[in-house]
C-alpha cells in the first residue's frame, strides 16, 4: 500500500514534469507569436506550420551549445545557481490545484502542508530570487553584478504589496487552502460565517487587489515593465550574461514556468480557477491562466521599462500603501457584514482614483506640452 | 573623532560600455565610473569606425566623392549627399535646375524621415519597448522601397550629382509617393499614440537629462537637440537652400530640453516634413534636372566655398578647398553627430546607468559621421 503510494506520487511528480516542459515550451511559442502579431510581424514560419516546432529547434540549439563558464567565476556557485532558479520554479506546482481533485497533493500521504497552499506558493516563489542573485554574483561579470543589485532591490520593493494582496484573497475566503478560496468564489456555495456574500469572483469583489496582485506579480517575473534586472538594452540580460547552453536553458524555463505560474495564480485567487459552465473544470483553469498569460504577454509588447529607482518608488509609494488599504477595506466590510457589491464599489474608486491620480501626476503635462508644440505651430 | 565612526566603504566601479553593447547605438565606447546605479564620470571613446573619408576624398575627384557622403550619416545619405553638392555647386557658381532643386528638397525630406524614424525605433528599444520600434522600421521600409524605385538603391543611393540629379524620377512616381506618405502617416500616429503619453515611457524621458537653451549653445548641439532646449534654429529657415524658402513649414520648439522634448522634436519634424514633401509634389515643375553637360570631370575655379545644410541630425557644415585641379585639396566636413556627441558628458553627469543608452538615443548620433 504504502509502495503503490510512492509509486503514485512519483509518477504524478513525472507527469506534472514533463506537462510544465510541453507548456513551457509551447509557451514560447505563443509569446513569440503574440509579440509578432502585436507588432505585425508574422513570427517564427519555418518550422512545422505556423512555426509549431520551433521550441524545438531552440531546445536542441541550446543543449547543443558549448557550456562556458568563465575563468574568473566561481565555478560551484556559478553551476549551481540556474538550478536554484529552475527548482523553486518547478515545486511551486506542487501547490497548485488544476481542477477538484487534479493535484499533486490529493495523492494520499503526499504531505498536509499544502492545505497552507497560499503561504507555501509565496514563500517558495520568493525563494528563486536567491538564485538569480547568487547567478549575478558567481559570474564577476560587472553587468551581471548590477543586474543581481537591481534584483535583489525590486524582490524587497514587490514582495511585500504581492504578499498583501494575496492576504486580503485569503481574509475574503477564510482560508489559506487554495483549493478552498476556490470554492469560495462559487456563487452558493461555501458561505462564510456571520457574513451575506452573494459569493462572485475575487476579480469582481476585490478589483483592487487583482490590480496589485497582477502588478507585482509583473515584477516578480521581471517582466516589462518590469524587467529592470534584465534589461537588455541597458545591462545585456542582467544575471544571465555569462550562461550559455543549458545552464542558461534552466533560467528560460524557469520564467516560462514562472509566468505560467502567476498565471495560474491570477487564475486561482481572482478568476474562480476551474469553475465555470459547459466546460470540465481543468480546461477551464487552462483557459483561465492562458488568458493572464495573454495579458502578461500584451503588456510585454505596449510598454517600455520602468527605472529601478522609480520602480522602486512606484511599490514602496503606491503599491504598498494600497495593498494595506485594500487589506483595511476588506477587513471593515467582513467586520460589518456589508454586501460584497460594497466593498466591490470602495475597491472600483480606489482603483480608478489611483489610475487617475498617476494620469494627472505623469501623462497629463505630457499631454499638455504635446499640445503646447502644436499650438506654437498654429501661431506662427 | 566623529569622522572615525565606521562607515560601508564603498568604491565606485568602471564599467566598460561598448564598443559592443546593444544601447551605444554604433562602435561607440564609454568607460563609465559608477557608483551604485549613479553616473559619476564618463570617458567617450571614439574612433572605431574611422575610416578617413575627408583624406580619401581628396584623392578622388568631385563627381567620386558622393559616395563618400552616403557613407558619413547612412540613415540619412541624400542629405549628406546635397550638402556636398551644394558646396561644389558654390563653388563653381553654379545654378541647379528648379525641378532638381525640388527633387532634392523632396528626397532630403524623405530621408529626414527615415532617420528620425531610425530614431523612433531606437528610443523605443532604449526604453524597453520593442512594438514602436517596428511600426516605425515598417514606414522606413516603404520610404526605402520609394528610395530604391527612384534612385536604385535603399540605403546609399548615390542619387544626387553636382549640378542637379543623376536621372529624373521614374514614371508613376506621384501616385507610388502619395500611397507612401499616407501609410508613413500611418505609422507615425501609431508611434505617437504609443509613446507620446505612455505612462513609463513619460516616466523614463520626462526631466531626464535636461540641457537649457544657453548650455546647449555652449556645447555646440544642433538641430533637434537644440530646438528641443527651446532654441527654435534650422538652417531651413535661418539660411534657407534649395527650395525651402518657397515652402511652407514650421519649426518646432522644445520648453524643457529633457529628453522626452528631444523625442517629441522629432516626431514633430516628422508631420513637418510629410507637410513639405506633399508641397513639393505640387509645386514639381517639368525641366531638366542637370545643370551640367554632364556631371564628371569637374574642374571648379581656384578657391574655397562653406555650404551648410540642415541634416536629420543637425546643421551639417561641408568646407571645400580647391586648388583649380580635377581633385579637391581638402575637404572638411563639420558633423552634427559629432557636435552633439559633446554635450554628452553634461548629460550623463548624475545619470542613472539605466538612462545611459535613452540619453544616448536623443542624441541621435551617427558614429559613421562621428568618426567618418
Amino acid at each position: 500500500m504504502r509502495v503503490l503510494d510512492i509509486v503514485f506520487l512519483i509518477m504524478g511528480l513525472v507527469l506534472l514534469f514533463v506537462g510544465l516542459a510541453v507548456v513551457v515550451m509551447f509557451l514560447t511559442w505563443l509569446e513569440r507569436k503574440v509579440l509578432a502579431r502585436i507588432q505585425s510581424r508574422l513570427g517564427p514560419m519555418r518550422t512545422a506550420p505556423y512555426g509549431l516546432l520551433q521550441p524545438v529547434a531552440d531546445a536542441v540549439k541550446l543543449v547543443f551549445k558549448e557550456d562556458v563558464i568563465p575563468n574568473w567565476a566561481s565555478r560551484f556557485v556559478f553551476w549551481m545557481a540556474p538550478i536554484l532558479v529552475a527548482v523553486p520554479a518547478f515545486m511551486i506546482w506542487f501547490a497548485i490545484p488544476a481542477d477538484r481533485e487534479l493535484a499533486i497533493y490529493k495523492i494520499p500521504d503526499a504531505s498536509n502542508l499544502f492545505e497552507l497552499g497560499l503561504i507555501y506558493v509565496l514563500a517558495i516563489s520568493a525563494l528563486s530570487t536567491v538564485g538569480v542573485v547568487l547567478a549575478g554574483w558567481s559570474a564577476g561579470n560587472k553587468y551581471s553584478t548590477l543586474g543581481t543589485l537591481r534584483a535583489a532591490a525590486q524582490m524587497l520593493s514587490y514582495e511585500i504589496a504581492l504578499v498583501m494582496a494575496a492576504v486580503g484573497v485569503a481574509m475574503l475566503a477564510g482560508s489559506i487552502d487554495l483549493e478552498s478560496i476556490v470554492n469560495a468564489q462559487v456563487p452558493g456555495t461555501a458561505p462564510i460565517a456571520g457574513t451575506r456574500w452573494p459569493h462572485a469572483i475575487f476579480a469582481v469583489v476585490q478589483p483592487l487587489g487583482l490590480v496589485i496582485f497582477f502588478l507585482a506579480g509583473l515584477a516578480e517575473l521581471s517582466r516589462t515593465p518590469f524587467d529592470i534586472m534584465q534589461a537588455e538594452s541597458e545591462i545585456v540580460s542582467g544575471h544571465m550574461v555569462e550562461y550559455s547552453s543549458s545552464h542558461f536553458a534552466g533560467f528560460y524555463l524557469a520564467e516560462y514556468m514562472n509566468t505560467f505560474a502567476i498565471g495560474a495564480l491570477v487564475s486561482l485567487l481572482f478568476l474562480g480557477g476551474w469553475h465555470g459552465p459547459l466546460l470540465p473544470g481543468w480546461l477551464w483553469f487552462v483557459i483561465k491562466t492562458f488568458f493572464v498569460v495573454c495579458l502578461i504577454l500584451w503588456v510585454r509588447g505596449t510598454f517600455p521599462r520602468l527605472r529601478i529607482d522609480q520602480f522602486m518608488s512606484f511599490c514602496w509609494k503606491a503599491l504598498i500603501p494600497l495593498s494595506f488599504v485594500n487589506i483595511a477595506v476588506t477587513a471593515i466590510c467582513l467586520y460589518y457584514g456589508w454586501p460584497a457589491w460594497g466593498l466591490t464599489l470602495i475597491s472600483l474608486a480606489i482603483v480608478i482614483g489611483a489610475g487617475y491620480f498617476l494620469y494627472r501626476q505623469i501623462s497629463a503635462p505630457a499631454r499638455e506640452t504635446r499640445a503646447r508644440f502644436h499650438q506654437r505651430q498654429e501661431a506662427a | 573623532m566623529a569622522e572615525s565612526e565606521p562607515r560601508l566603504q564603498t568604491t565606485e566601479i568602471n564599467v566598460n560600455m561598448g564598443p559592443q553593447h546593444p544601447a551605444t547605438h554604433g562602435v561607440f565606447r564609454m568607460v563609465l565610473a559608477i557608483d551604485g546605479e549613479r553616473v559619476v564620470d564618463v570617458t567617450p571613446h571614439i574612433g572605431y569606425l574611422h575610416r578617413g573619408s575627408e583624406k580619401l576624398a581628396e584623392g578622388l575627384q568631385y563627381h567620386q566623392i558622393t559616395p563618400l557622403f552616403d557613407r558619413m550619416a547612412y540613415p540619412a545619405a541624400m542629405n549628406n549627399e546635397l550638402v556636398y553638392c551644394m558646396a561644389v555647386e558654390k563653388l563653381m557658381g553654379l545654378e541647379v535646375p528648379e525641378r532638381a532643386q525640388y527633387i532634392r528638397v523632396l528626397m532630403c525630406e524623405l530621408n529626414r524621415i527615415a532617420s528620425h524614424f531610425l530614431f523612433l525605433s531606437s528610443i523605443g528599444l532604449d526604453t524597453g519597448a520593442l512594438t514602436p520600434g517596428l511600426y516605425a522600421f515598417r514606414g522606413r521600409e516603404r520610404l526605402m522601397a520609394f528610395f530604391e524605385a527612384a534612385a536604385g538603391a535603399r540605403l546609399l543611393p548615390n542619387y544626387f550629382v553636382v549640378g542637379g540629379v543623376r536621372e529624373d524620377l521614374h514614371d508613376g512616381w506621384k501616385e507610388q509617393l502619395s500611397g507612401v506618405l499616407s501609410l508613413v502617416e500611418f505609422d507615425t500616429d501609431e508611434v505617437d499614440k504609443l509613446l507620446t503619453y505612455n505612462e513609463v515611457f513619460v516616466t523614463r524621458t520626462r526631466n531626464v537629462a535636461l540641457i537649457d537653451g544657453r548650455t546647449a549653445i555652449e556645447y555646440g548641439a544642433l538641430g533637434p537637440v537644440l530646438r528641443a532646449s527651446g532654441v527654435p534654429y534650422d538652417v531651413r529657415k535661418a539660411e534657407p537652400y534649395m527650395v525651402y524658402d518657397r515652402l511652407d513649414f514650421d519649426i518646432p520648439r522644445g520648453e524643457n530640453g529633457d529628453c522626452w522634448d528631444r523625442y517629441y522634436v522629432r516626431l514633430f519634424e516628422v508631420r513637418q516634413s510629410l507637410r513639405i514633401v506633399r508641397q513639393a509634389m505640387e509645386r514639381i515643375p517639368e525641366g531638366p534636372v542637370q545643370g551640367l553637360r554632364r556631371p564628371t570631370g569637374i574642374r571648379p575655379p581656384k578657391g574655397e566655398a562653406y555650404a551648410r545644410s540642415e541634416n536629420p541630425t543637425g546643421e551639417i557644415g561641408v568646407y571645400l578647398v580647391s586648388d583649380g585641379s580635377s581633385n579637391p585639396y581638402r575637404v572638411k566636413v563639420r558633423p552634427p553627430s559629432f557636435c552633439n556627441l559633446m554635450a554628452l558628458k553634461h548629460l550623463l553627469r548624475e545619470a542613472y546607468v539605466a538612462d545611459i543608452g535613452v540619453i544616448l538615443g536623443t542624441l541621435d548620433i551617427v558614429l559613421g559621421e562621428v568618426d567618418r
